[in-house]
């Protein structure tokens, strides 16, 4: 195989790996700082494809246009979700919080099963099947367009924990909890806020996935799985590693896509599951545990 | 065995004895679809019980135990086709190997004494792998499925688990039966209680003598093989075999429904989910049929709704509560 | 003659924080021996590090000559030495008496023999009016009594008591006390116990051993201790001393 099509490979793996980043973003930030371990991330990513896919259907949105609208419905979603059914099982031992969210799951991509039905959908974009030429290398429009959005969204993110005072009291109280709610920050509006994040990630992850390929329910746990093994991988609370985590899987499953075959590019990303629980639970950027 | 059933009191003795009768001559009594009914009740039953020796009794969420059933289901299926061992030998190998899987799976999720999370999420991943796996793999027939043959030749060779609709009623029962005696021996042993104090608080467990790794092994082991044994019935059962529904999440989602619903921890949880959720899903779904409706995946909706509505209301099921109302509570030893 | 426990020269560090600054300290087989020092003088580190929780950074922990420093837990437990926690930690879904049966089924041969130790222990301790309660639901004296019930059914040759004393009223104090004399005296338990009780301490130390700042400061008899300048400066500040 020629060169240029590993390259087109990798970039390719970059181009997906940053979109897949995004939504780990999700599912890192909330259980960073809610510590609640999202099972129904991949349905809820899913809701999003298919949002945008309806968006689309009704008024010729582009999924990635639709990213951001997505993202501020998907943000009050998170919100009233953390608000009205997740918080007072904070405190509560965390099995419960597991099966809480795995009948979030089961009502959400049976819900969409029993709207759309089974059969995969897809969008059609004016430039799906147009390329950009850099050096030889074939690379399509679509996956920079959904790129770019991503990082976009992820560098919002970075700039709203870094530079906001709202972002800052949410990475107070990851911290410590204790000393958060001692100085007077409202630690249930703060894991509202960030539970709403954490699903705004999600929905604009899940408009641009539109652009990219095709859906069904049923694509949802192994989502759920893969923003899971991102963030073990890059390290369970860190959003550095998060988005390290995607571009790595990004590129692993690209690359295992080509040399071996498309059919087991997942099993890729559950062997380096496997390897780093193994070896390095924290992850690559995660703290380890004393 | 004195000390496993102690905890009968003279009511729920009756009204254990009354619902073994009434499954014992239920095949003479009810009609077939109602006894495929109660049999995929039991059946649910005995797997839901060997999940709960698992999470319920020890605390161990595992969210991909279709795992061991793939792997009993497919393992005792090839022995037979391929080289003609009976399924009452190859059911000590199917459970072997669900112990070698679960072996491998405790010694990555156990090592670092890490958060539940990462335990739980093992799980899925294993059993994802053996789906896509057994999808790729020809050997089992890939996707498209791996059968046993079906033929009147073979009717009624107990011993190659080929038989009647009376036949697989009486073995899941002998299943579920098996499944609770199991349980309760369990339950009443120090072993059963090592469970327990590691499931409310493994640091204070480990204070007190009790080895964690060693117990959760054995929580993890038992609950594989039970598993595993129910995978080698569904191979012989169904006859045919798909990695997309004997290894799916969806299946392993299934099996802990019961358990959950019903109360986890609890000996009779399982049973009471499995004769709650079975009948209610076929009703649900024979109802729309019956109504010219085409609703995939109402069921699994229903399930949802309840499960949230159970761990949100009663996340100790329905069973303690139920108890309570019969009189049947267990008696403290 | 070497004494049941030993540490020497042991150290701990936790990311920069040297929590134990080379404590060293014997007990004696039968004694009481009582470890104080203000808050996050290091005490509950100490137990920790005995108990196997972590393995120290440096030094060497011994119980009846051989090392212990850096075993696990379990086999702590097994070999004899129990402890409780500062923060009690019962089995809060299981029964009173449940709990402690947990506690004795380390050395009995079955569950049946395990309650019966566990009856016995609950009377001693007063609880076995409560044995069939859910230990979620008693007041903090009671689950105070049942951790040290729990870690008596283990049958050690040592018991680590953190802070059992801590809320319970003068009369429960003496009680717990009474119970604690007794157990030393007719089973010859040896008793390590952290306290801030003074009451307890005087009650009930042969040895008192003064932690500050992660190192040991004074040790002796109870009387001498609680005189010594050092001691009173570590808990009240320069000026009380003098």
């Amino acid at each position: 195989m020629s060169l240029s099509l590993y390259v087109e490979v990798l970039i390719q793996g970059v181009l997906s790996g940053l979109v897949y980043g995004l939504m780990a973003l999700g599912l890192s930030v909330i259980f960073g700082v809610v510590r609640v371990v999202n099972f129904a991330h991949g349905e809820f990513a899913v809701l999003a494809m298919y949002c945008a896919f309806v968006l689309f259907g009704l008024a010729g949105v582009d999924p990635i246009i639709a990213s951001l609208p997505l993202a501020v419905a998907f943000f009050v979603l998170g919100y009233a979700m953390q608000r009205g059914m997740v918080q007072p099982f904070v405190t509560r031992p965390q099995h419960e919080q597991f099966i809480l969210l795995v009948g979030v799951a089961l009502v959400v991509t049976n819900g969409l099963l029993l709207v759309f039905g089974p059969e995969s959908k897809h969008v059609d974009l004016p430039y799906s099947f147009d390329s950009y030429t850099l050096g030889g290398v074939l690379i399509d429009k679509v996956r920079v367009y959904g790129a770019a959005a991503a990082l976009v969204a992820t560098a919002a993110l970075f700039a709203f924990f870094r530079l906001t005072p709202t972002g800052t009291a949410i990475r107070a109280a990851a911290d410590n909890l204790t000393g958060a709610a001692v100085v007077g920050l409202d630690v249930k509006r703060l894991y509202a806020i960030t539970f709403g994040l954490g699903l705004a990630c999600v929905g604009a992850a899940g408009a641009i996935m539109m652009a990219l390929t095709d859906m069904t329910p049923m694509l949802a746990p192994s989502l759920t799985l893969l923003a899971f093994t991102i963030v073990i991988v890059g390290g369970l609370g860190s959003m550095t590693g998060a988005l390290a985590g995607g571009l790595l899987i990004g590129v692993a499953e690209a690359v295992a896509s080509l040399v071996v075959s498309p059919a087991i590019k997942s099993m890729v990303s559950f062997a380096l599951l496997v390897l780093v629980l193994a070896l390095r639970p924290q992850g690559l950027f995660g703290k380890a545990e004393s | 065995m004195k000390a496993a059933l102690s905890f009968l009191t003279p009511r729920s003795t009756v009204a254990l004895m009354a619902c073994g009768v009434a499954l014992l001559v239920a095949p003479f009594v009810v009609d077939r679809y109602t006894l495929s009914i109660i049999l995929l009740s039991l059946l649910g039953a005995y797997l839901g019980q060997a999940w709960n020796i698992l999470m319920g009794y020890c605390g161990l969420l595992s969210l991909g135990h279709a795992l061991y059933l793939g792997i009993g289901a497919y393992a005792s299926a090839v022995l037979f086709v391929n080289y003609g061992i009976g399924p009452w030998a190859s059911v000590f190998v199917a459970a072997a190997l669900g112990v070698a899987a679960a072996a491998v799976i405790g010694w990555l999720g156990f090592r670092f004494r890490i958060e539940g999370v990462y335990f739980s999420l093992l799980t899925i991943a294993f059993a994802e792998i053996a789906r896509i796996g057994f999808d790729n793999w020809s050997f089992v027939g890939g996707a498209a499925g791996f059968f046993l043959p079906v033929n009147a030749a073979l009717a009624d060779q107990w011993w190659n688990l080929r038989g009647g609709p009376f036949f697989f009623y009486y073995l899941a029962l002998a299943m579920a039966v098996a499944a609770l005696a199991i349980t309760a021996v369990l339950r009443a042993s120090k072993l059963g209680y090592a469970f327990l104090a590691i499931r409310e608080d493994p640091q204070a467990a480990c204070a007190l003598g009790v080895d964690i790794n060693r117990t959760r092994f054995l929580a993890l082991f038992i609950s594989a093989a039970m598993t595993a044994v129910g995978g080698v019935y569904i191979a012989f059962w169904t006859n045919n075999l798909f990695p997309a529904q004997v290894l799916d999440t969806s299946k392993s989602i299934d099996m802990i429904l019961a358990p959950i619903v019903g109360g986890l921890g609890t000996l009779m949880g399982p049973f009471i989910g499995a004769f709650l959720l079975v009948p209610l899903g076929s009703a649900l779904t024979d109802g729309l049929r019956a109504l010219g409706l085409n609703a995939p995946g109402i069921k699994a909706l229903v399930y949802g709704l309840m499960l949230m509505a159970i761990i949100g209301a009663t996340p100790n099921g329905l069973w303690p509560w139920l108890a309570r109302k019969l009189g049947l509570e267990a008696r403290e030893p | 003659m070497s004494a049941l426990l030993e540490i020497v020269d042991v150290v701990k560090r936790f990311r920069g924080l040297t929590a134990i600054d080379s404590v060293s300290l014997s007990v004696e087989d039968g004694e009481i021996f009582a470890i104080i020092g203000p808050n996050g003088a290091g005490k509950t580190t100490l137990f920790n590090l005995i108990a196997g929780v972590f393995a120290p950074d440096e030094g060497e922990i011994k119980y009846a000559g051989a090392r212990i420093d850096g075993r696990e837990p379990e086999k702590i437990c097994a070999a004899g030495i129990a402890r409780t926690f500062q923060i009690v930690k019962p089995f809060p879904d299981l029964t009173v008496r449940d709990n402690v049966a947990i506690g004795a089924m380390l050395r009995a041969p079955d569950m049946a023999q395990a309650r019966g130790e566990a009856d016995e222990i609950l009377r001693k301790l007063d609880l076995f009016d409560k044995r069939a309660q859910k230990a979620g639901a008693l007041t903090l004296p009671d689950r105070k009594r049942l951790e040290v019930a729990r870690a008596l059914a283990t049958k050690p040759r040592i018991i680590l008591l953190d802070e059992v004393m801590a809320g319970l009223r003068p009369t429960e104090t003496d009680r717990m006390v009474g119970v604690l004399r007794d157990i030393n005296r007719h089973d010859r338990l040896t008793i390590v116990m952290i306290e801030h009780v003074m009451r307890a301490v005087m009650a009930l130390a042969d040895r008192v051993h003064v932690l500050h700042h992660g190192a040991s400061i004074a040790e002796g008899a109870p009387q001498q201790v609680t005189k010594d300048p050092h001691v009173i400066e570590s808990y009240l500040g320069m000026k009380a001393a003098h």
